[in-house]
């Protein structure tokens, strides 16, 4: 492995502070004993205290958490079914038809997916609340795994895939001795941008929760009005440095143990 | 391939785990008498006094939040939850009732009415106040950092105008309130059916663009209170909530007239629980109530009986509760219909593309 | 091969998924493009698209998002190259996401207060000497934060490209005498296409449609697409109108994977993808 020289180390560094920028700015004004995001006054930890105090916000971050991870793991599992079923197309328009479909989720605002979806689930009868938003959730996180996995599935070599079957692998070690192995970095680029657009996610979930069902997103947004408390800032200080933690540490933990996080080896 | 598996089982495990701390965490929260689902928007009430209302009455309060009056009122209109209490604006009211959306009010149920200003009763977007009850109430005006102005005044809406604001007027994203500052500095009226009188307001706020540095939403807060901006339209709510974090904050509806607007309590078509419904809206028109909550949320209260409980100098502060002669010079928005609704969206969105 | 048995018991979990969340919600918004406020059945939202107002909405979306995309790919391929270098990459990578699961409204506010007129940037600005200026509310604002957004989307189908190209095809043309340019144009970007072409998409397509950005951090001087449709839906409750509009946006986002895809057939042989 090269050495990074000077410049580009220090690209690399513009680059991290320029994206760690806002959240550190949202980190400091949380010890701040004013009111909001500006004027400085005193160091405090009281917006700390008011997180765990404050049980329905606890709640409310506790079903943001499930929401994300259980939606990102099926819309992946989801989208990587979909990616291959793409993949082994024969006939190439409807290999087009079929991803432009895929992406039809990407381009559409938020509202209408939103206004849509909560359409379709009262049709059905679905009840509002858990089961909704993650159903919705899942919906439109499986066009972005399905992106990821694609690039990845077309610089595998099919010569790859043929060998494996001359040399009497079932179609089944085919796939997870041969495929699923090459398309790992594409299958968790998928997962962890699927996370995001869980996290992130307002619009869709607004319309698609209820019986009391909220996440932070639907609270953070609806704050906006009279203003957004330095709770939020202290509490997202905190989900921050969690999940630093947990992934340097998960990263520490899984190098020692020699299963490297997206390892290209079996 | 067995680590994506092990991943998956991993995230599951966790999953589940939350899940369980969750279900752990609700489940003490729970208690008999039943349960009402109160939809309103973000920290525009004092939780002490949903904790305090459970504790009174025994009915549990679920707590949901939306970001708009549209957003709110298309989730209720298409059902899945049982809202029992929602807090719309004026217009929304109006918009909701035509739409046979609200439930009335049984008065006998809600003795603590007594305590309202009968100004603000008996309106014409809810005559009797058959389906709403006033909850917080404010104008529409211009808030100003005379710290970073010239000694300019805002008498009139017409000093918006002056050629040594370039560039630091903000608006607000809204066509009602900035097309409305159009007409009421014509001296027209808020509630303009006239398509002349439309295209005069909008050819004038297109005047008004080498001023403005930017039309934008609840984000004006934190402009005023950073210095960044120096004059602002807004709603008097929001400018008491610049006010609290930046003295130098000033905020003065023009002479020419504005809007009045409400915020106010209504139980939706979609509530299960309407007693428990009627027995929160009592709660929160108690006097003592009302005024813990008004100093909460920072809003103008419309309840008589609170303002003998709260701090003079809030209650005599007449930026916020403006004298007669003030009032008498504010209308309250009518209902105008979609189509002419979207009249208004048109010349805003129209004054916008203009702007660069 | 009975490669279409598996698939058709396989798939059926993603095809469900097109039926019922892609192509339902489609035909309900194509369905309610036909109808006006008071609910009769009309051509005129179609008729409306096609004035001055919504052409000239519709340019200025292309162009914001051709910029966002081309920023965010002139920033990311480089972060993602040198990030292919580093010794702990795949940790360097997660912090690159990490970002961007912290709640993108509070976000948008600290770039208020970090581009603010009294903000670090301005101060950073004259203690430079180049003095104060009016950062937000402009295009470079605009552009910014959005390619802020998107520069993740963009990074992880480049490094997973990247990562798996083979040293030795390097080494291989540097030893030929190939320049660096040249290895970069002949060798390296041309097995990067496929991953670029996916960080394209996940960009381009959705910055067509952004919007609370162009209000928080445009000041609506930039106004798309996106921003009309969210002003139909829930200010004008105009929803045939804005669906008309989101029909619009589908048939463009179709017409861009024609035009992509096209370009498929010389860049990806090496795949013979059937």
């Amino acid at each position: 492995m090269e050495k990074l020289g000077k410049l580009p180390k220090f690209y690399l560094a513009i680059v991290f502070i320029i994206l760690y920028a806002p959240i550190f700015y949202l980190i400091f004004y949380s010890f701040n004993s004013g009111g909001g995001m500006s004027n400085f006054e005193d160091f405090t930890w009281e917006h700390y205290a008011a997180v765990f105090e404050d049980k329905r916000l606890i709640i409310i971050v506790l079903n943001t958490i499930i929401i994300a991870l259980l939606s990102a793991l099926l819309s992946t599992a989801i989208g990587v079914i979909g990616a291959l079923a793409i993949y082994f197309m024969r006939n190439k328009k409807m290999r087009n038809a079929v991803l432009s479909l895929n992406n039809i989720l990407m381009v559409s605002p938020d509202v209408i997916i939103g206004a849509s979806f909560l359409i379709l689930f009262t049709m059905i009868g679905v009840k509002l609340g858990f089961a909704s938003v993650l159903i919705s959730h899942i919906a439109f996180s499986i066009p972005i795994v399905v992106i990821m996995v694609l690039p990845k599935l077309s610089e595998m070599n099919t010569s790859l895939i043929d060998a494996a079957l001359d040399l009497g692998a079932s179609r089944k070690d085919v796939m997870t001795r041969v495929i699923l192995p090459f398309i790992k970095p594409g299958i968790f680029a998928g997962f962890f941008l699927a996370l995001t657009y869980s996290l992130d996610d307002f619009a869709v979930t607004f319309f698609v929760t209820g019986n009391g069902f909220s996440t932070l997103s639907v609270e953070i947004y609806s704050m906006a009005r009279t203003g957004i408390s330095l709770t939020i800032n202290a509490l997202s200080g905190l989900i921050f440095i969690v999940t630093v933690a947990l992934v340097v540490g998960y990263y520490a933990i899984s190098r020692k143990s020699k299963t490297p996080l997206a390892g290209v080896k079996k | 391939m067995k680590s994506i598996i092990q991943s998956a089982i991993l995230i599951l495990l966790v999953s589940g785990i939350l899940l369980f701390i969750n279900a752990e965490l609700s489940e003490g929260s729970k208690a008999g008498k039943g349960t009402i689902t109160v939809y309103n928007w973000g920290e525009y009430i004092d939780p002490d006094l949903i904790k305090q209302f459970e504790e009174e009455t025994g009915i549990k309060v679920i707590y949901e939040t939306f970001d708009s009056n549209e957003g709110m009122m298309s989730k209720i209109e298409q059902g899945g939850t049982s809202y029992d209490i929602s807090v719309p604006s004026e217009y929304m009211i109006e918009m909701m009732k035509e739409k046979d959306l609200l439930l009335p009010i049984d008065y006998s149920k809600v003795p603590n009415i007594k305590h309202i200003d009968p100004y603000f009763l008996d309106l014409a977007f809810d005559p009797g106040n058959e389906y709403s009850v006033p909850y917080f109430w404010g104008t529409v005006g211009i808030a100003f950092n005379p710290t970073l102005l010239e000694g300019q005044s805002f008498e009139s809406w017409d000093d918006l105008w002056d050629p040594s604001l370039k560039q630091r007027v903000i608006l607000v994203d809204s066509a009602r309130e900035t097309i409305g500052m159009g007409l009421n500095s014509l001296g027209y009226s808020l509630n303009s059916t006239n398509p002349q009188e439309l295209r005069e307001a909008t050819d004038k706020l297109k005047a008004l663009s080498p001023n403005v540095k930017a039309v934008i939403g609840d984000e004006v807060t934190q402009l005023m209170i950073n210095n960044e901006a120096a004059v602002s339209l807004t709603w008097s709510g929001q400018a008491a909530d610049m006010m609290y974090e930046n003295e130098d904050i000033d905020y003065v509806v023009p002479e020419e007239g504005s809007n009045l607007w409400f915020d106010n309590i209504v139980i939706p078509k979609t509530a299960k629980n309407i007693d428990g419904a009627h027995a929160f809206i009592n709660f929160m028109l108690d006097p003592e109530v009302a005024a813990q909550n008004t100093d909460y949320v920072g809003y103008s209260t419309p309840n008589l009986s609170a303002l003998e409980l709260m701090d003079p100098e809030v209650v005599e502060d007449e930026r916020f509760y403006p004298d007669e002669e003030t009032r008498s010079h504010l209308e309250v928005y009518k209902n105008l219909g979609l189509e002419l609704l979207g009249v208004y969206n048109e010349r805003f969105l129209e004054f916008k593309m203009d702007m660069k | 091969m009975n490669k279409s048995r598996l698939r058709s018991i396989y798939s059926i979990p993603y095809t469900a998924w097109i039926l019922l969340f892609v192509l339902a919600p489609i035909a309900l918004i194509v369905y309610y493009s036909f109808f006006d406020l008071a609910g009769n059945f009309t051509l005129a939202n179609y008729r409306n698209f096609f004035t001055s107002v919504y052409l000239s909405l519709t340019i200025s979306s292309f162009l914001y998002a051709f910029l966002i995309t081309f920023f965010s790919l002139l920033i990311a391929y480089p972060t993602a190259y040198l990030l292919t270098k580093t010794k702990h990459k795949q940790l360097w990578l997660l912090l690159i996401i990490i970002p961007s699961w912290i709640n993108l409204l509070l976000k948008t506010y600290a770039f208020i207060g970090l581009m603010g007129l009294y903000g670090p940037l301005n101060a950073f600005l004259e203690t430079v000497g180049i003095g104060k200026q009016q950062i937000l509310f402009t295009d470079f604002s605009f552009v910014f934060v959005s390619v802020y957004i998107f520069i993740p989307f963009m990074i992880l189908p480049i490094f997973n490209a990247l990562d798996k190209l083979n040293p030795a095809l390097i080494d291989a043309s540097r030893d030929l005498g190939a320049s660096s340019w040249t290895t970069f144009r002949r060798v390296i970007w041309p097995l990067t296409t496929n991953g670029v072409k996916s960080g394209i998409q996940v960009v381009f397509i959705p910055a067509l449609s952004l919007f609370m950005i162009t209000r928080l951090i445009a000041g609506n001087k930039v106004i798309t697409l996106g921003t009309a449709i969210e002003q139909q839906f829930l200010v004008t409750q105009n929803w045939g109108m804005g669906s008309t509009i989101a029909v619009f946006l589908i048939v463009f986002m179709f017409i861009i994977m024609l035009v992509t895809n096209g370009k498929e057939k010389g860049a990806s042989d090496n795949g013979k993808a059937r």
